[in-house]
């Protein structure tokens, strides 16, 4: 190019260097961390759970591209964002792997629309919009929201194949009573009011039992808690998330559960129990380190993360509801801007009141 | 990293540093081109003013333009010539606006102008030794451009007792500290020298990103010595080059939102400074050139080159060896926080640090998208500022809720902009609302002088019509006495 050539200068600002951190990026690599978990729920549960998950997925990126079109903000970045895929994927994991096709439906429906583009798309909503669906669901359907079964690996030969999937899922043929079986923590809260303690409760042959390798009955993607654990490991890695929350909400649950289970065995489930059934591994890595709907500064992330762990315990414990995470995070959402406000981070030279510092002789 | 450091929040961010293989070519010294530009504001404060006219010979390091007021530094001529306009060329901003400047067409002497160098400045006072440096117009030249005379002469008003001297070169891209570093430590060190005695510290520490070991080796051993002059390597993260975080960094010490380094007993050159400041003294010269660094995937030989101050840009990249690919934006400064240039006509001036010209792929433009709250920007900041929370602020318009955040603590250093993953540009929403409230609080002054100005004139309306009326009323009386006079005399002579 000759000397004389002369740039042109858009108008443009400092600085002039992209950063590699991007959305979709961001997006791609929490999906990846948790392929492993979900393939291992697909495996355990079979054709059902696939239908389930591609019906969930499917139904917020449809409620997605159908809301942003009607705000007239059809554009690539909006709908390419990933977003969506990880709503629906993440509310997959948290269904009962062989609820029919109209809870994935609604349950896209509900996330998206209520739970997200409401208040205005991504970035906007104050509840983490998978939960918002899975409680709605939850109060709304309490009986396809509960029905669990007993993990049938896909290769095993009582599993159900692609055809007799399709029935089940749309309803045609019912889930035959032999393969549904209490989750862990259901058991537990249904003998505990029928005044039954967990020593006795826990005693039966049939009775569900902690499987460290997720062979027993729960939602698709909590039998594989550590796979959980191990994509939420990857995120930390990779920097995605930070360990405040998860590391909070754990303790959130383990320290109230330890101190229960060691007063009194008998009314109180012990911490592997409470750990590894339910939503906890889920709920701590993927669902409250959610950016949008969680605290952003280190001790905000602390006290939320803490707070949606006791939040938890005590619905599982005193409550209603066998399970609590998703109440829990909806709870400790509603706290975050709040939380925010309280831990502002010092700003230099300042005091935590925002006062200048004075100068020390 | 420590156990304890995982615990630590850490700010800034760590951009790929692009400054090899600029950094190693040797530098260049760019000819003297035919004609100069010399810009009359290239420093922080009132532009200089200008003493010579059309038609007149200057010699290279004659003053054209002197110092006016108390923040500001005089301009000397980059070459010998003659002066052949005094008047408006493109400024080296992003607006292209118009300034004025003085053109030198170059006699290709470079006969140099008298010089009074000082042998043993130790035996001058701090004062002298800081009015020689502001009279050969040396001015920081990590890019602040404030001038140093007047950081040297804090010295005197306040308790100085460390010197920091900024090695650091954390923008990306630019290398002409770190080269300058390596050429002439020695240089550098016997600026320190001046400086230290100028301002009365016990010590100096020059603080270096641990990406330049041959900087550090190199200025070790011209420091060795000088027991009161320390080279300390920082760990190479940007922006450590700003002063309250290398000042944070090197001394321990915090400065207060609404003090300057040199109230908690501090002052921050940058290393270019301390060697203009060595030159102005011992060769008794002015600034009148500069190493830059030229960078960017768009230049043919990017490196490090000796320009002459009113050097047009165009010149100089035609002598690095142009282009290789189009440039698709010029910047004059660093990518993170330098500022774009609307062509290559502009002059280099004083706190020219370096020109990048970048391809479109470099700069990787996209579309802004929506906030996601990762908080990424509140980790990257260095002040401990909430960005997302500020630029909300200023998106609804409201100027005081980003205020009472903290915007007059933002360094604009552009931490924020380069983590979003949804490339906000967040710095740009703090420049435009500090714009913003600059332009306010300069309304509300002119609103209350002119308020003032109004009363003052009202009373002086009333006052006018006051004392009229009052000299009407006097006049009558006096006339009515009059009268009254030449009645009672009428009456008596009349009797």
């Amino acid at each position: 190019m000759s000397q004389l050539s002369i740039a042109r200068a858009a108008p443009a600002a400092a600085p002039h260097v992209p950063g590699k951190a991007s959305v979709s990026r961001t997006m791609f690599l929490v999906q990846a961390t948790l392929v492993p978990a979900t393939f291992y729920g697909f495996w355990l549960y079979g054709w059902p759970a696939i239908f389930l998950f591609l019906l969930t997925v499917g139904s917020c990126v449809f409620w997605e591209a159908a809301c942003i079109r009607m705000a007239g903000r059809l554009t690539k970045p909006q709908l390419t964002d990933g977003s969506a895929i990880l709503t629906g994927w993440l509310l997959a994991l948290t269904l009962p792997p062989w609820a029919p096709w109209w809870v994935a439906v609604v349950g896209g429906l509900l996330a998206i629309v209520f739970g997200k583009q409401v208040f205005g798309g991504i970035g906007q909503n104050l509840f983490n919009p998978a939960m918002v669906a899975r409680v709605a669901l939850l109060v709304s359907f309490p009986v396809p929201l509960t029905l669990w079964v007993m993990p049938t690996p896909i290769t095993a030969a009582g599993a159900p194949g692609f055809i007799e999937s399709i029935h089940l899922i749309t309803g045609t043929v019912a889930i035959p009573d032999a393969v549904t079986s209490a989750s862990l923590l259901g058991h537990a809260k249904t003998e505990l009011n029928r005044g039954i303690d967990l020593v006795h409760a826990f005693a039966g042959d049939h009775a569900p039992v902690i499987s460290w390798i997720g062979a027993r009955a729960g939602s698709l993607g909590e039998s594989a808690s550590f796979l959980i654990a191990a994509g939420g490991l990857a995120m930390f890695f990779l920097g995605i998330i930070s360990w405040h929350i998860p590391v909070a909400m754990l303790l959130g649950v383990v320290i109230p559960a330890a101190i229960g289970h060691a007063v009194n065995p008998a009314r109180y489930l012990d911490i592997s129990a409470h750990l590894l059934s339910g939503g906890v591994m889920l709920g701590a890595f993927y669902i409250a380190t959610d950016y949008v709907t969680s605290p952003s500064t280190d001790k905000g992330k602390l006290i939320f993360g803490f707070g949606c762990g006791f939040i938890t315990y005590v619905i599982r414990t005193w409550g209603g509801y066998p399970e609590g995470v998703a109440f829990a995070v909806v709870l400790m959402n509603s706290l975050t801007p709040v939380i925010d406000r309280l831990t502002k981070p010092r700003i230099l030279g300042r005091d935590k009141r925002g006062r200048p510092l004075q100068i020390k002789d | 990293m420590g156990f304890m450091d995982f615990f630590k929040s850490s700010w800034g961010v760590h951009p790929d540093d692009h400054k090899r293989p600029a950094a190693d070519a040797a530098a260049r010294r760019v000819p003297v081109p035919p004609r100069v530009y010399i810009p009359f504001s290239q420093h922080v404060g009132a532009p200089a003013r200008p003493r010579v006219v059309v038609g007149q010979h200057v010699l290279k390091g004659e003053c054209i333009a002197e110092a006016q007021g108390n923040i500001s530094a005089p301009i000397h001529a980059s070459t010998s010539g003659k002066v052949t306009a005094i008047g408006e060329i493109t400024a080296p901003h992003p607006s292209g606006l118009p300034i004025l400047a003085v053109t030198i067409d170059s006699d290709g002497d470079e006969r140099w102008i008298g010089t009074e160098p000082i042998h043993d400045p130790f035996s001058l006072a701090p004062a002298d030794l800081a009015r020689k440096v502001a009279e050969a117009g040396v001015v920081g030249l990590g890019g602040a451009t404030f001038p140093s005379a007047v950081k040297l002469a804090l010295g005197l008003r306040s308790k100085i007792t460390q010197l920091i001297i900024n090695g650091s070169e954390c923008e990306p891209y630019l290398s002409c500290d770190d080269r300058l570093m390596r050429d002439s430590p020695e240089g550098i060190i016997g600026g320190i020298r001046i400086m230290l005695h100028a301002t009365g510290a016990n010590e100096a520490l020059v603080g270096i990103e641990d990406n330049k070991p041959e900087a550090i080796a190199a200025m070790r051993k011209a420091a060795a010595p000088y027991s009161e002059i320390r080279i300390c390597p920082v760990p190479a993260r940007y922006p450590m080059g700003s002063d309250r975080q290398l000042i944070l960094e090197l001394a321990g010490k915090e400065v207060p939102s609404d003090a300057r380094a040199a109230d908690v007993g501090v002052i921050v050159h940058n290393v270019g400074t301390a060697f203009a400041t060595r030159q102005a003294i011992y060769e008794g010269r002015p600034l009148v050139s500069r190493l830059m660094t030229l960078n960017g995937d768009a230049m043919a030989n990017p490196g490090n080159y000796e320009v002459l101050v009113g050097t047009m840009v165009s010149d100089l990249i035609a002598f690095s060896g142009g282009y290789k690919s189009p440039a698709a934006r010029l910047i004059m400064g660093g990518p993170m926080m330098g500022s774009v240039i609307p062509h290559a006509h502009v002059p280099v001036v004083k706190g020219t640090a370096g020109i990048l010209a970048f391809t479109a792929a470099e700069l990787a433009e996209e579309e802004a998208r929506n906030c996601i709250r990762c908080g990424s920007c509140i980790r990257a900041c260095p002040m401990g500022l909430l960005p997302l929370e500020m630029a909300n602020n200023i998106r609804a318009d409201k100027l005081d809720g980003a205020e009472q955040l903290g915007l007059g603590d933002c360094i604009s250093c552009g931490c924020c902009s380069y983590v979003c993953p949804s490339r906000i540009p967040l710095v740009q929403y703090f420049t435009h609302a500090k714009g913003q409230l600059w332009a306010q609080e300069r309304g509300k002054l002119r609103n209350e002088s002119t308020k003032k100005l109004a009363i003052r004139r009202t009373e002086r309306i009333e006052r006018e019509a006051r004392e009229k009326a009052e000299a009407a009323a006097k006049r009558k009386a006096d006339k009515a006495a009059a009268a009254a006079a030449a009645a009672a005399k009428k009456e008596t002579t009349g009797a």
